[in-house]
């Protein structure tokens, strides 16, 4: 039997004396797929690099080996790293405009990749490749510039060099964190192909369960530095063996859960800082299941089979203690906010661009319209014309309890000011780094809700309450607080001024999913208790369903489809909703036809005739489809209601 | 910032750190120089002319016999008041103007922009020289021109760094609180531009003092009897060719090594702000 592609045995890593990796061991078999899970701050990305002997220069291996196709690493020469490096091995990055020279072409640094090996006829073996990794037109492509390209192509072209040298382990880290959900599901479908044709080991890092799940043959749960379970990844995450991994998929929004059916699963407390001193089992103090044995003994490696669980004790765990559930706000049928042929046009180089092209939208109180759709969707200009931020296009209306709502918000009274609020995608930008968390949230309860002295002080520690922030964190600054924290005093300033209306810009995208969890529970019952409105934007449909009461899908700045959401997640729904769906499921996937076209770019007929796979002929390149606003479900295609399509969603809760 | 500058011991601290002692040494000789210097930096001594350095006069003595060791560290002071006071006023003036232009943008900012752009291309020196002849040469005036000349650059850098303060959330997040303009502009995005702009003040003061000694040199800035540097300089720089060195060396000296300290500061900064 030949050896494993890449074999780690007991490998510890330190950034100088802080130890990041704890006596990591893992095989991968040739060709196999090993996928590395854990929350952010756990140590996979250094065991990507330690793997490769890549560690920057502060890092240490102090104990352990690494073994690549049966070769010892740690005792390689330089010159004999550097073969291992340009020959045998590759690595992707998460962000690929990083990972290209922005002052070479395509052309040039894929043949390098070929040059490095000796090939011949490097520019013609560039093309070949980029074939192989299904861009369209590679000849094109090759004179084109990193920039000139979306994220997807060029997370390809990465790809496309990275397989140059057919290697024997690719190590993939966070390959499509940042690229939309069509686009991931075609770049995991691309690796698994390359994978199979070439027989290729890859080495899957990411926080991201399902996709992992779907990808790999075995997982492996990472927790402060530790591999706490490993094994069959169907079996790892559908019926884990160590309690760590069985709150992780706990967290996730998945299996169609809904707000109703009550909060989600969180775990308490945090990773340990890296440094800090570790209990015999690291887990141990956010355990549901400890019992003085796991203060005092370090857990075993208890072994299944080939299925690894690192604890004392064996499932099934004890449920964790119910969340008590405040009962789901009741979204009223009075409309709160109204949007009616809402357009913003943008001068463009190219002419002017849509985008947001005839928006209609309703909100009634306390519920939720969930908003989903790519980067360049109109999402967040969307957003930006309810806010007031930027003026839409004269023509459109807005209305705010049945009265008219100006269009920018110098043209608002402070109370239509105060109605809506928005929490912003990133804390870090969205929070004043120079000041501290107090100021952030008494600012506007000075501005919006006209509060002094006594009656300020009070709000105030009702509003750090009501978010779950404490005294110690008010006198902090942003920096100081971790990614949770810094979303929840972000919500606790959106609410500051007793909003009705809050929208949402993907506000858990940058989280860990245990971290997702709590927020998202937050959000649920902030809207049962103010009975506030959302308008929830995001690209995961999981999220979305789990908090939306309707669903608005949005496709170069129009809207495709509105509904409620079980009927738009369920179908019969518009193609392109129908793609988005199979993205996030196994089953079957929905290619679509090339990327979605520059916004501007499409004058008459259906903005998504040209990716359309259900595309019916000349009338949808001509003709504009209808679309109703006030139905109840609308959804703009041309194709007849009977014939929409409907995703096989069998697998669609295969996240759980 | 403060960790980053005077943390552990590297190469780059180190200069920072003499650059700095060189700096309080020139300051200190501002504040306290005249009251201690060994002989009066004004008293001439016609019989002890263009003596050479000696342990009575250790700079040795100008054409009048003033002693040059005394006038060069009563000279710090009028430098480092001109030079300093010009770089102050520009950066309020140079921080208003960037804030405004940075954050109102539109037609605000493309007059004032355009407006800076054409005090940026005129040359520095002939600018300097064309208002000192108008307004007659002082101290003052030399203030005045030097911050004049240094606002739109001043403003030009702080203009950036509010321009992608704004493309943050927190700003939109204040306007949505009904914030007032000026509020959002000195308290919400002042304090996170402060670095880029200290480090831009202290280049600026290096330039400063750079520009004070020329025009003094010329004879448009600080005048006669002051122990500037630059003015000793012009002074005596005929002198050189009679082997009477001293009396232009030590002034050249100290201007160059004001100027290094300073710019030794500037760098320890821009990278502590990095």
């Amino acid at each position: 039997m030949s050896p494993p592609a890449l074999s780690l045995a007991g490998l510890s890593v330190s950034y100088g004396r802080t130890p990041i990796l704890r006596g990591l061991s893992f095989e991968i078999a040739p060709g196999a797929c090993f996928g590395l899970v854990g929350e952010s701050g756990c140590g996979k990305s250094t065991a990507a690099f330690a793997a490769l002997r890549a560690l920057p220069p502060a890092g240490r291996v102090t104990a352990g080996q690494i073994g690549i196709d049966g070769q010892d690493v740690l005792s390689l020469s330089r010159a004999g790293l550097r073969q291992l490096w340009a020959r045998r091995v590759s690595m992707v990055y998460q962000d690929p405009s990083r990972a290209l020279n922005p002052t070479l072409t395509v052309g040039v640094q894929l043949a390098e990749a070929f040059t490095v090996l000796g090939a011949p006829d490097p520019m013609a073996r560039a093309e070949a490749m980029l074939a192989r990794v299904q861009v369209p037109s590679p000849r094109r492509l090759l004179a084109a510039y990193p920039h000139q390209l979306s994220g997807g192509t060029q997370q390809r072209v990465v790809i496309a060099m990275a397989l140059a040298k057919n290697p024997s382990l690719l190590v993939l880290d966070e390959p499509t964190t940042g690229l939309d959900a069509t686009v991931e599901a075609e770049i995991l479908d691309l690796v698994d192909a390359l994978r199979r044709e070439q027989g290729t080991a890859v080495l899957l890092i990411s926080h991201n369960l399902p996709m992992v799940a779907r990808m790999c043959d075995r997982i492996g749960v990472l927790y402060a530095g530790i591999l706490v379970e490993q094994g069959e990844a169907g079996e790892v995450l559908g019926a884990p063996s160590h309690p760590y991994t069985a709150r992780l998929v706990a967290c996730l929004p998945g299996a169609g859960r809904r707000k109703r059916d009550g909060p989600l699963q969180t775990i308490a407390g945090g990773l340990p800082a890296p440094g800090a001193a570790l209990a015999p089992c690291a887990f141990a103090p956010r355990c549901d299941r400890r019992e003085a044995v796991c203060l005092s003994t370090p857990p075993p490696e208890r072994w299944t089979g080939l299925h690894m669980a690192l604890c004392h004790f064996t499932p099934p765990f004890p449920a964790p203690p119910g969340l008590s559930a405040g009962a789901p706000a009741e979204a009223g049928a009075r409309p709160v906010l109204a949007a009616r042929h809402l357009s913003k046009t943008y001068a463009g180089p190219g002419g002017a661009v849509r985008a947001v092209d005839d928006a209609s939208l309703t909100l009634a109180a306390g519920e939720t319209l969930g908003l989903v759709g790519e980067s360049g969707s109109g999402k967040t200009t969307l957003a930006r014309l309810l806010l007031g931020l930027t003026a839409p296009d004269p023509g459109g209306t807005l209305t705010l309890d049945d009265a008219a709502l100006g269009p920018t918000i110098r043209s608002r009274s402070r109370n239509d000011r105060r109605a809506i609020q928005i929490i912003f995608q990133n804390p870090d930008s969205a929070l004043n780094r120079a000041q501290r968390v107090r100021s952030i949230l008494t600012r506007p309860l000075v501005r919006l809700a006209g509060l002094s002295g006594r009656a300020l002080t009070a709000a105030l520690s009702e509003l750090a309450q009501g978010v779950r922030l404490g005294e110690a964190h008010l006198a902090m600054r942003p920096r100081a607080l971790s990614g949770g924290l810094k979303q929840r005093a972000a919500i606790a300033r959106a609410f500051a001024g007793r909003p009705r209306v809050v929208i949402c810009d993907e506000p858990t995208s940058a989280l860990d999913v245990s971290v997702q969890a709590a927020i998202l529970n937050l959000l649920a019952g902030l809207q049962a208790r103010d009975g506030v409105s959302y308008v929830f934007i995001s690209h995961d449909l999981a999220v979305v369903r789990y908090l939306a009461d309707r669903i608005a899908v949005m496709y170069l700045g129009q809207m495709l489809e509105v509904g409620p959401a079980e009927d738009v997640l369920a179908g019969p729904h518009h193609p392109y909703t129908a793609a988005l769906v199979s993205a996030s499921t196994a089953a079957t996937r929905i290619r679509l036809k090339g990327e979605m076209p520059a916004p501007g770019a499409v004058q008459a007929g259906c903005v998504f005739q040209a990716n359309c796979p259900r595309k019916i002929g000349p009338v949808c390149e001509n003709v504009r489809p209808p679309f109703d606003p006030d139905a109840v479900h609308p959804v703009r295609c041309h194709l007849p209601a009977g014939e929409l399509p409907r995703v096989d969603r069998r697998l669609a809760g295969a996240n759980s | 910032m403060t960790q980053k500058l005077f943390g552990s011991f590297s190469r780059k601290r180190t200069s920072f750190l003499f650059g700095l002692l060189v700096l309080a040494f020139w300051v200190a000789c501002a504040f306290v120089g005249p009251f201690v210097v060994p002989q009066d930096p004004y008293a001439d001594d016609l019989m002890n002319a263009l003596a050479p350095p000696s342990a009575e006069h250790w700079f040795g003595t100008d054409q009048i016999g003033r002693d040059v060791f005394s006038r060069v560290i009563a000279g710090a002071r009028p430098i480092l008041s001109v030079a300093p006071a010009a770089t102050f006023l520009a950066a309020l003036c140079g921080t208003m103007l960037g804030l405004v232009t940075g954050y109102a943008g539109g037609w605000v900012d493309t007059v004032l922009s355009r407006l800076v752009e054409v005090i940026l291309a005129l040359p520095l020196i002939v600018v300097a020289l064309l208002v000192l002849v108008a307004l007659g040469p002082s101290s003052l005036n030399a203030t005045l021109v030097i911050a004049l000349v240094f606002t739109p650059i001043i403003a030009r850098t702080v203009r950036s760094a509010v321009l992608a303060e704004c493309k943050l959330d927190y700003v939109p997040a204040a306007q949505l609180r009904d914030e007032t303009a000026l509020h959002i502009m000195f308290v919400e995005i002042l304090p996170n531009v402060l670095p880029p702009i200290v480090v831009e003040v202290t280049v600026r003061l290096g330039y400063a003092i750079f520009t004070v000694a020329s025009l003094s040199f010329l004879g448009f800035g600080i005048q006669p009897p002051s122990p500037d540097w630059g003015l000793s300089i012009a002074e005596n720089y005929g002198l050189i060719v009679g082997g009477y060195g001293w009396t232009v060396g030590f002034a050249a000296l100290a201007t160059a090594s004001l100027v290094i300290g300073v710019n030794l500061v500037a760098e320890g900064l821009q990278d502590a702000a990095r």
